[in-house]
């Protein structure tokens, strides 16, 4: 009972934190590389083989850093700020599903932290915190570049997070539900995955995740060139590290919610066509972990590619084109459902 | 009992951020403190198994409306304290009422409360309330609350073109 109730959770949410944030800090290496690729250049070489290591120099470089907070900042806020956007970051993976319940030592163990019947909005809500770390971060720092880059970054966040969640309400139409595991178990009822069903929603919902990540094209608040370096331009150390990593660590959250909603989570390719079923050998998880790591690739392969929006561009596009479009599509899904 | 000890941390926690929302000179630390308190409100939600409402409750207070609140009190950016009233009593005739008034509300909660004891929810009912919450809370809205439903999104729609009429002063 009590192994049940406490042991097990505990030791899925070490795991999941864990394996979370040595992704985070791998993933900057992968950006390194792919966009080095990209680019007809190596990247990191130097430490470890072909740079493998160098997310671990990093860290230990940024822990030894000096940690200054400015002399008129406001301290309390300046610390929290970094904070306040990590831990959204975090807790968001405990309703992703990353698999459906496997045997382990003589216990059905699912392969999530816990599954709510309101699973989709929690994550909205807990996203819709972290905007308070940019702006915060940049108000605190008492510094006018900061402060441009923060109200840029938090009116982007705002702007695109409405577009985002009403792609959402119409995939939660066609699911019908708003827990993460029924929404892909329904996706294997239905034998497809929401891609196929709403190819618009998945458009509009990965264009508004690139902004809501802040990541090219559309990383308005760190645009060096006209910013000096963004919102954490006064932070050092490990509280710059911090902010680095909650990038991260949204990005990945964000491809996994795609991946649950959109790519069938654990599902194999095809979950309808019964010859693929040898597909089944590889475990669930490690389809979702690919799908998931897929997205990944295609954030960092838009930032190689796609050169920066304008402000005005980003503001008019998240307005009059995504919501639109968005909007039009509740419509038609609702006239679909009721005709159907 | 550990309901009860929980419900009655979580209420301290609201009254307190709520005095110190009020008490607080700098305006950005107090809009923070009304976030707060906005949160532990979801959780005293949460411990009602409404958890819908407690989403809702962060997704629109904690995470949209507080945050353009912050935008507008960064912008105008209060360095100095307010200075204070010429008359601070000037208006204190027409707290006094409201506070009676609310004071009087609260009351008649009370007294309604123990004449009409709340149904005591059958634990079938219980459990399904915990899985099916959103669904009831549809349910609920498109029947018995209809019209408060649709009046409400009419004075949303009508706060929203009053806010367009007034930003866009010739369309």
């Amino acid at each position: 009972m009590i192994i049940d109730t406490y042991v097990i959770p505990l030791l899925k949410i070490l795991i999941v934190l864990n394996a979370t944030l040595v992704g985070v800090t791998f993933m900057v290496l992968l950006e390194r590389k792919v966009i080095a690729w990209v680019q007809v250049r190596l990247g990191p070489m130097r430490v470890g083989p072909y740079g493998i290591l160098q997310p671990i120099a990093d860290a230990v470089k940024l822990l030894l850093k000096e940690d200054i907070t400015p002399a008129r900042a406001d301290k309390w806020v300046f610390t929290a700020a970094p904070i306040i956007v990590m831990v959204p970051a975090l807790i968001t993976f405990a309703v992703i599903p990353f698999g459906p319940a496997v045997r382990l030592f003589g216990r059905d163990v699912p392969l999530y932290i816990t599954d709510i019947n309101v699973g989709l909005l929690y994550i909205v809500s807990v996203a819709s915190i972290g905007v308070y770390g940019i702006i915060l971060g940049g108000w605190a720092s008492n510094s006018k570049y900061p402060l441009l880059a923060s109200l840029r970054a938090s009116a982007q966040l705002i702007s695109y997070e409405v577009a985002v969640t009403m792609t959402l309400v119409s995939l939660i139409m066609t699911a019908g539900t708003l827990s993460m595991v029924k929404i892909v178990e329904s996706q294997y009822m239905a034998g497809v995955w929401y891609a196929f069903v709403q190819p618009v929603a998945f458009v509009v919902f990965f264009i508004g995740a690139l902004a809501e990540t802040n990541r090219a094209p559309f990383d308005m608040a760190e645009a060096e060139q006209e910013l000096t370096g963004g919102f954490h331009t006064e932070y050092s150390g490990m509280r710059f590290a911090l902010f680095f990593l909650a990038e991260y660590a949204n990005m990945i959250v964000i491809s996994s919610v795609s991946t649950t909603l959109f790519l069938g989570g654990w599902l194999r390719p095809f979950p309808n066509v019964a010859a693929l079923s040898f597909l089944d050998f590889v475990p669930a998880w490690i389809w979702f972990l690919l799908k998931t790591f897929a997205f990944l690739y295609v954030f960092l392969w838009v930032r190689a590619t796609l050169p920066r929006y304008r402000y005005d561009q980003l503001m008019r596009l998240g307005w009059k084109v995504l919501i639109p479009i968005a909007i039009a599509n509740i419509i038609v899904t609702g006239i679909v459902k009721v005709a159907l | 009992m550990g309901e009860a000890i929980a419900f009655y941390v979580i209420s301290a926690l609201i009254l307190g951020f709520a005095v110190l929302v009020i008490t607080t000179r700098n305006t950005v630390h107090s809009v923070l403190f009304l976030v707060l308190n906005f949160l532990a409100v979801a959780a005293l939600y949460v411990l009602l198994t409404a958890q819908f409402l407690a989403v809702i409750q962060i997704l629109v207070y904690a995470g949209g409306i507080v945050v353009l609140y912050l935008f507008v009190v960064m912008l105008v950016n209060l360095k100095r304290p307010p200075e204070v009233h010429a008359d601070p009593h000037r208006r204190s005739s027409l707290g006094f009422s409201l506070s009676v008034l609310v004071l009087a509300e609260l009351a008649a909660i009370v007294v309604y409360g123990r004449l009409t004891p709340a149904p005591v929810a059958a634990t079938a009912e219980g459990t399904d309330l915990a899985v099916n919450n959103v669904e009831r809370i549809g349910y609920l809205l498109y029947t018995d609350y209809l019209i408060p439903f649709e009046v409400a999104s009419m004075l949303l729609l009508v706060a929203m073109i009053g806010a367009i009429v007034l930003a866009k002063r010739e369309l």
